[in-house]
């Protein structure tokens, strides 16, 4: 069955040479402030937003996602707030919304009453970063029954026979991790990412969404014409932390 | 009873708990790991090696001491202690420690990274690290570096560098995160040597390969001094490393039982503690790397815990205790920060014993129990670590005023 989310992606990438992922920290700095950057995210041509439910425990996030999370948390922030926020969110823009956060949030709630919540919420699909292939069989199942896009992740060190296992159970896009590290530190365009991306396109047919340090407009024209997503997350935040609206705005124009 | 021989497609799992939840990224390097460690395992010459280092290096095997004294005064059952604490060291952390150094040599790696609590995992692996040549740094939340300078100041000297941690609760978890922060970026060239039996598949079992060790020497020693099997045998649990040691020796001696003692902190209730068995406050989770009982809320987030002791404060649990746990074959108790300061005093005066903090929660259970048994029957407690490191918390627990006023001459010495 051809995913929800993997048509959306077809379908603008014909209209685009460069897909636009963005993220937010659900409830950081507030949900009033996340509102306001789903905006402009929405006004700069942003296609994908992934909220961040955030988790006491971030273990894969850099130091400021790691201090947003936390914060988060420390507020009070729940699980209902962030669905509540996500159908909000879905309701009033066109872009494409995806939960991202880690595994124990929905193993927590449960499988079957998590993937239900995020449909209720309109979202696509989720990224748990710690889900790995081997363990995401019935998370996987009833995502599938229930169109959801369950993303998986490829990276530079996965064997590219790992690469095809991954490519098996992936839906909608491909999270490509652009080298090694946590989330937020700048990666440095290279050979070496364009090689990988071309072990990536061997595995699999889905669009190739490139994340992991792309934080300026060098780095989105670096990845025109070799991916069809790039994915923008600290450096969003830290443009809104560092100038708010203004800030966010001009950051997210200038990646044009 | 093999906890290691997984079935099928239930590799690093016991019952349900354990498995292996990592980022995509570090899937190679701990897959490098696994087949380093099962190569290792299926070496004879490798366990030699392991043993006769710890025998020439940490002054292994570790005595099992008979507690005179303290049997008389209960008056009940014969208490035995496996001396962990005069590992080099003063604490069990050097088996696990050793051992994976032996394993990074096999890895060709040079670079070791360890998060620790107590800093009794952090100091055996700065030691470690002097020794085998590796480059080493620690991570330690900045509430455990606060409470135990001591063991800070060794890794310093030792020649580790020593990282506070500042996010989260700013202890063990905190640490442990920090440290897959750590490998995610450096993994070519960095072992993680994760210091207790937690953690993503197949660190729960390499550590409880080499704390084996504890038990395979006690269980002969007792039967050497012609002592019988014990009928019950005591460890605390943290993260369940030294518990695992000494578990081990006994697993198939069904009559053996064998009981795990938590920290009870402040008694129970949510956030007071960080018994993760012993009281019902845990529930099943997946976080750092694997899938045990945790102390978190209905969100899935984790609940901040207490105990007086750093070693023991620890949302979650090793995976194989849990395990061993709903199948009946571990019992679990938990000791108060009141119980344990008690226990150590009556220790202290009637055996000249120090046992650290950790320790001496498995004390407080043995003790309650021994007090009801038959003067035939035989205790075995696993001393998994000596109590110097503790002076400041133990002072102070004390209210102990010549320490304080000492403290504050010192203190003038600085200004
Ligand atoms: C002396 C001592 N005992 C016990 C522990 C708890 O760890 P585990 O449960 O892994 O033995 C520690 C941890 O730091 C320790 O230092």
């Amino acid at each position: 069955m051809s995913n929800q989310l993997e048509n959306f992606c077809r379908q603008t990438a014909q209209e685009k040479d460069l897909m636009l992922m963005t993220h937010v920290v659900c409830g950081y700095p507030s949900f009033d402030d996340n509102w306001r950057m789903l905006e402009l995210m929405d006004e700069n041509g942003a296609d994908i937003v992934e909220l961040q439910f955030p988790f006491s425990e971030p273990s894969a996030d850099g130091p400021l996602f790691v201090q947003a999370n936390q914060a988060a948390v420390d507020a009070g922030v729940t699980v209902q707030d962030c669905l509540d926020f996500m159908k909000k969110a879905s309701e009033r823009f066109s872009f494409k919304i995806l939960m991202m956060g880690y595994l124990n949030t929905a193993w927590k709630m449960g499988y079957e009453k998590f993937t239900d919540a995020l449909v209720d919420a309109g979202a696509s699909g989720f990224i748990l970063p710690d889900l790995p292939v081997e363990e995401c069989k019935d998370l996987h199942a009833l995502s599938e029954t229930k169109g959801l896009a369950p993303i998986m992740l490829m990276t530079p060190t996965t064997p590219t026979e790992r690469l095809h296992k991954i490519a098996a159970t992936a839906k909608g896009l491909i999270y490509v991790v652009a080298r090694k590290g946590v989330t937020g530190t700048k990666t440095q365009m290279s050979t070496e990412l364009e090689d990988f991306l071309a072990r990536c396109k061997e595995a699999t047919d889905l669009p190739l969404a490139v994340g992991f340090g792309v934080s300026c407009k060098e780095d989105t024209d670096f990845l025109k014409g070799k991916a069809d997503m790039a994915i923008v997350g600290t450096a969003s935040l830290r443009a809104w932390l560092n100038g708010g609206e203004q800030e966010l705005g001009t950051f997210l124009k200038n990646l044009k | 009873m093999n906890l290691f021989d997984y079935e099928d497609g239930r590799e690093g799992y016991f019952g349900e708990y354990g498995g292996c939840f990592i980022p995509e990224i570090l899937y190679s390097t701990v897959t490098e790991l696994k087949d380093c460690f099962n190569d290792a395992k299926k070496d004879p010459k490798f366990w030699q090696e392991f043993v006769e280092l710890m025998h020439n290096y940490s002054g292994r095997p570790t005595p099992v001491t008979y507690l005179k004294n303290l049997s008389e005064h209960l008056g009940g059952a014969q208490i035995y202690v496996k001396r962990e604490d005069l590992n080099h060291t003063g604490s069990h952390k050097i088996n696990n420690v050793m051992g994976q150094g032996l394993l990074c040599k096999r890895l060709g790696k040079e670079r070791i990274i360890a998060e620790t609590g107590a800093g009794q995992h952090g100091f055996a692996t700065a030691t470690m690290s002097a020794r085998m040549g590796f480059d080493c740094k620690i991570y330690m939340g900045a509430v455990d570096v606060a409470r135990q300078r001591p063991n800070v100041f060794w890794m310093e000297n030792l020649g580790a560098k020593v990282i506070a941690v500042t996010d989260g609760q700013q202890t063990l978890k905190d640490a442990i995160n920090e440290c897959m922060r750590d490998w995610v970026s450096n993994m070519e060239d960095t072992h993680y040597a994760l210091g207790t039996a937690c953690g993503p598949h197949p660190f729960p079992e390499i550590v409880s390969y080499f704390q084996s060790i504890v038990g395979k020497e006690a269980r002969e020693q007792l039967l050497a001094n012609g002592a019988k099997l014990p009928d019950k045998v005591f460890a605390c649990v943290g993260g369940g490393s030294n518990a695992m040691g000494i578990f081990q020796g006994f697993l198939d001696d069904e009559n053996v039982e064998l009981i795990g003692v938590e920290a009870g902190g402040h008694g129970p209730g949510l956030g007071k503690h960080a018994a993760r068995i012993a009281y019902p406050d845990a529930t099943t989770g997946i976080a750092q790397g694997y899938k045990t009982k945790y102390l978190q809320n209905s969100d899935g987030n984790m609940l901040d815990t207490h105990s007086v002791s750093a070693g023991l404060d620890y949302i979650g649990v090793s995976p194989i205790l849990a395990h061993l746990a709903d199948v009946g074959r571990v019992r679990f108790d938990a000791a108060t920060d009141v119980e344990v300061t008690e226990t150590l005093k009556l220790l202290m005066t009637i055996e000249g014993l120090i046992p650290a903090l950790e320790s001496t929660h498995a004390f407080v259970s043995a003790i309650k129990e021994a007090k009801t048994m038959n003067k035939d029957q035989v205790v075995l407690v696993n001393q998994s670590g000596r109590g110097d490191k503790d002076i400041f918390t133990v002072a102070e627990a004390l209210d102990d005023t010549k320490w304080k006023t000492f403290i504050k001459e010192r203190a003038n010495l600085y200004v």
